[in-house]
């Protein structure tokens, strides 16, 4: 993350004219608005990823003093793609979430900031409805979801109104894992609806009359002219979707049923290893050094190409 | 122009990026400070009563986090304070957290008597240090317990003793009396009455057994029957220590019979709480319903009333159907206790029946484990409990008490799920279950 935010700051800086002299407070200001922010992001970010990386090559109940921790190399890694059998379905739904949030309710939520955009009536009143749901955590939408699926007791099966033979949503492997993207959904449109909105409001106005002057349609506006200036904003949109599927996805699956049955994430995996009574570091450690490369996979491969065609004249 | 607006929304994307990046990190923040929540009663500090022989005040980690428990351990505290002069101070965390949080509590600055479970993870803390021997406290207390208990309270070496019951309760089929008396059912004896009570029930029109298996947890209680049933209790405790395989033919009978069950119960027990499951047969939709004596929970006033269980029927009639499970909560000491006197004296108050009756006032779905407790103000399911754990020749402690912790929730879990979800491939089932459970047992 060091790398992206550097990357960042380095053409600001060399745009800018070398200032004359710092005087010491401002040497002292920026020791310390540089430090502090740098202790804390080694202290709190890389050195638990670099230990959780180390611990994964060992095994380790979390009692005794660090003198106890053994090394087995690569023996976590070799079980958990031989003999796990929640890891192959975790590892697919964690694809199937990142591709289902970003292909449906990431292009819903642009498309409703488009429309929203363009003044009509009421606006303000979708835009806060649709909103709502994001002040709402991942964990209460998972309540609500089981307000709305349970087999016995939920919304939809009572709607259905097939008591007894009532299908079982949550409980049906396959389809709980839908249902719960369903309600994913319904947080996230709003999300990126919100920043989007927010992008469009900056673009410049005259930019779209010089389209339509050019003669173009709504449609080639939007695709050649807008899409295209929005590019930070579809950044942010496209982080925000890897980001929310990979780390948001845990709230509320955990919430509904512990991340079982059909509902397996890698996130569940690593915090189920490691975090109850199981104390299974070495092995939860592996999970989560899996997890990390795919993240860090999509994030770097997406940043990396999208400065890149920026950097060219 | 394009460049600097550019630059100003990368800055609104690092916030985002920086934002983000706290969320990731904040559970684990939130992890680490898990011992949160202190609710004290009794004293502040100092010592109590006044009088000589003041034991000061004890420190107690209590998992009771739920109202009703909390307010019965409120009523054993101010009970011993009366009587013994010391101090409790309460620590309450909320139950799951506690025992999610134990590994690190017990290293940390435990209080000094805390509320645990029987079974294979108190051996386990005792074997690693982190729970302080007790055996001279049961030299004085012992006669107050059975031999069944005394066993379930020592620690792996057979010798020492680590633990303190308080109360336990039954694991057996529950259903309602007036069902029965209405239907003219009759409690099966054998596996195959059962089955064939099963099919009456169903032609008319109820719902067999009741099943439910979303927390994972519940359907331990299927499978520890049947192997109990099936194979008897030694087997039972070497495959939960990991000594037996869980390839052997035996282990293949009993997911066998597992299915069998399948067949009457209940559909769908994935998607269903054990609440709603109990739910079933408060209204008279299910037959009956194979679960702790905590069921009762679900059942109000006069349903409550009318709630009746009884044992899991014979299978093999060379095994007999005289072990069940029944856990044992307790308490235990950890490892350097501050105030070790006192400590002692309120493990030995709450070895008494005096203290277990006080507690259990609060909350019947339980029984009292010593001697001396008064069971005659006990109502009928309470009576007949006491029965039915004294007749045991043995008693388990459930499946996620008798294995390691680890083998039970990572891989016990979804395997008995994956066994609900498609119960024929028992051969790769198991086979799965015994490559992971060589794994684990040998870290």
């Amino acid at each position: 993350m060091t790398a992206v935010r550097d990357s960042l700051a380095a053409p600001a800086r060399e745009r800018r004219k070398r200032p004359s002299r710092l005087t010491r407070t401002d040497k002292l200001v920026l020791v310390l608005m540089c430090g502090i922010p740098t202790i804390l992001l080694i202290a709190f970010v890389w050195f638990p990823a670099l230990a959780s990386i180390g611990l994964s090559f060992t095994t380790w109940d979390g009692i005794g003093g660090l003198g106890t921790i053994k090394w087995v190399g690569f023996q976590n890694y070799h079980q958990i793609f031989t003999i796990y059998p929640s890891f192959g379905p975790a590892l697919r739904h964690n694809v199937i979430w990142l591709a289902f949030l970003a292909a449906v309710p990431t292009t819903f939520g642009i498309f409703l900031a488009v429309l929203l955009d363009r003044q009509i009536r009421f606006t303000r009143v979708y835009q806060s409805t649709l909103y709502l749901p994001v002040m709402l955590s991942l964990a209460l939408v998972g309540f609500i979801a089981q307000l709305f699926f349970s087999q016995d007791q939920g919304l939809v099966n009572g709607l259905v109104g097939r008591s007894g033979e009532a299908p079982d949503i949550l409980g049906d492997p396959r389809l709980n894992l839908w249902a719960v993207l369903i309600a994913a959904s319904w947080r996230h449109v709003g999300y990126i609806m919100v920043l989007y909105l927010a992008g469009l409001k900056s673009v410049d106005p005259s930019l779209r009359d010089a389209a339509a002057i050019d003669g173009a349609s709504e449609w080639q506006t939007f695709r050649r002219v807008i899409f295209p200036v929005m590019k930070p904003i579809n950044i942010i949109v496209v982080v925000v979707t890897v980001i929310e599927s990979l780390r948001g996805s845990f709230d509320i699956v955990y919430v509904i049923n512990g991340g079982k049955n059909g509902l397996e994430l890698l996130n569940v995996l690593v915090y189920d290893n490691i975090v109850g009574e199981a104390s299974r570091i070495g092995y939860g450690s592996a999970l989560g050094t899996i997890l990390l490369v795919i993240s860090l996979g999509f994030i770097i491969s997406f940043l990396v190409i999208s400065f890149r065609r920026e950097q060219r004249p | 122009m394009v460049d600097a607006e550019t630059v100003l929304s990368r800055r609104k994307l690092l916030k985002g990026f920086a934002g983000t990046l706290g969320a990731v990190t904040l559970p684990a923040a939130l992890a680490a400070c898990g011992g949160g929540s202190k609710a004290a009663t009794g004293g502040a500090g100092g010592g109590g009563g006044g009088g000589a022989q003041s034991l000061g005040t004890v420190t107690f980690g209590s998992n009771a986090s739920d109202a009703v428990p909390k307010d019965a351990y409120e009523k054993v505290f101010a009970a011993f304070k009366a009587a013994k002069h010391g101090d409790v101070q309460v620590n309450t965390v909320d139950h799951n957290t506690f025992q999610e949080q134990i590994n690190s509590y017990l290293q940390g600055k435990p209080d000094d008597v805390f509320t645990w479970f029987a079974g294979n993870r108190m051996q386990f803390f005792a074997q690693r240090g982190l729970a302080t021997d007790i055996s001279e406290l049961w030299s004085k207390v012992g006669d107050n317990y059975s031999d069944a208990l005394k066993a379930a309270s020592t620690g792996a070496d057979g010798q020492k003793q680590f633990f303190v019951p308080f109360y336990y309760y039954p694991w057996a089929l529950f259903y309602r009396k007036s069902v029965f008396a209405d239907k003219g059912y009759e409690i099966p004896q054998t596996l195959d009455e059962l089955k064939t009570l099963a099919a009456q029930m169903k032609q008319d029109g109820l719902t067999p057994i009741g099943f439910a298996d979303k927390d994972g947890w519940p359907a331990f209680g299927t499978f520890d029957i049947l192997n109990l049933r099936i194979n008897g209790y030694e087997f039972h405790m070497q495959l939960m220590n990991g000594q037996a395989s869980w390839q052997d033919p035996k282990v293949a009978k009993v997911f066998d019979e597992f299915r069998g069950l399948l067949e009457h119960s209940q559909e769908g027990a994935l998607g269903r709480t054990w609440q709603e499951a109990a739910q079933g047969v408060a209204q008279k939709k299910t037959g009956m319903y194979l679960l702790g004596m905590f069921v009762g929970q679900q059942f109000e006033g006069e349903a409550h009333d009318d709630l009746d269980f009884f044992n899991f029927p014979e299978v093999d009639s060379n095994v007999g159907a005289d072990t069940l499970d029944a856990p044992i909560d307790g308490f235990m000491l950890s490892k350097s206790p501050k105030n070790e006197t006192g400590a002692k004296a309120l493990l030995e108050y709450l070895a008494s029946g005096a203290a277990q009756n006080t507690y259990l006032q609060s909350d019947p779905n339980n029984i009292a484990t010593a001697k001396d407790a008064d069971t005659s103000g006990y109502n009928a399911l309470q009576k007949k409990a006491v029965e039915l754990i004294g007749k045991a020749s043995n008693i388990s402690q459930f499946m996620d008490r008798d294995t390691r912790p680890d083998f039970a929730s990572t891989v016990m879990i979804p395997s008995i799920q994956a066994f609900i979800k498609n119960p024929k491939d028992v051969a790769g089932l198991t086979k799965q279950i015994e490559a992971q459970k060589k794994t684990i047992f040998a870290s």
